[in-house]
């Protein structure tokens, strides 16, 4: 199950999703709004998708974390628009048999996102804002 | 040929607006593409990493655009 959301994300929905009666283990990871980058206080962040991209992408991460690991079931979500500090971000849940497995693909699932998921986030400081990642 | 293209995140900020038209050669590629934009939007040689999506898929540079594509202009991702 893969969501893009503007709501507030149910963290028991999402592991919810993931169980499984073959699983033995689920795996969750939750993004959460941190406070400051580097030495920048941050006040909030805003998340802009290209949601019907963003959630293909999404797709393609859930199929391939399934052909790596023996995955039961996997859910992600992802929020957008304006988020305060403390706020969820993200939550991916994986299911799978044993654990070391579903240690593995949740890592793989949130590490592929930050790269291929068309998502950008944009950190609002007192007095400025920037695009994360976006100049060298 | 006129194309349609969407602009996200920090792209959208440097042309102003999330969706406009701009006019191409006709077999023209991603890569040329990218170029036009850089001429039209400098700032845009500025940022990290830039690529084109073609109907919500990466595609690669050399690809040749139709103008009934869906183009997106996709800046650094950093979602997460």
């Amino acid at each position: 199950m893969i969501k893009i959301t503007d709501q507030p994300i149910n963290i028991s929905e999402v592991i919810e999703l993931a169980n499984a009666d073959g699983a033995g283990a689920i795996d969750v990871f939750i993004g959460t709004v941190r406070n400051k980058t580097q030495e920048k206080q941050v006040t909030q962040l805003e998340f802009e998708a290209y949601e019907g991209m963003a959630v293909k992408e999404l797709e393609k991460i859930a199929k391939s974390a399934k052909s790596k690991w023996p995955v039961e079931k996997i859910a992600i979500y992802h929020r957008k628009g304006i988020l305060e500090i403390g706020e969820v971000a993200v939550v991916i849940a994986v299911s799978t048999p044993h654990r070391k497995d579903a240690f593995e693909a949740c890592q793989f699932a949130i590490d592929t996102l930050k790269e291929t998921v068309p998502i950008w986030k944009k950190e609002v400081f007192e007095g400025g804002e920037e695009w994360v990642s976006a100049h060298p | 040929m006129k194309i349609n293209i969407l602009a996200f995140g920090i792209a959208r900020e440097i042309m102003g607006k999330q969706e406009f038209t701009l006019d191409i050669p006709s077999q023209s590629k991603v890569q040329d593409l990218l170029m036009m934009l850089e001429n039209q939007f400098p700032k845009f040689k500025d940022l990290a990493s830039k690529t084109i999506a073609l109907n919500e898929e990466y595609v690669k540079m050399d690809r040749e655009i139709n103008p009934n594509d869906e183009i997106a202009i996709i800046p650094p991702v950093s979602g997460g």
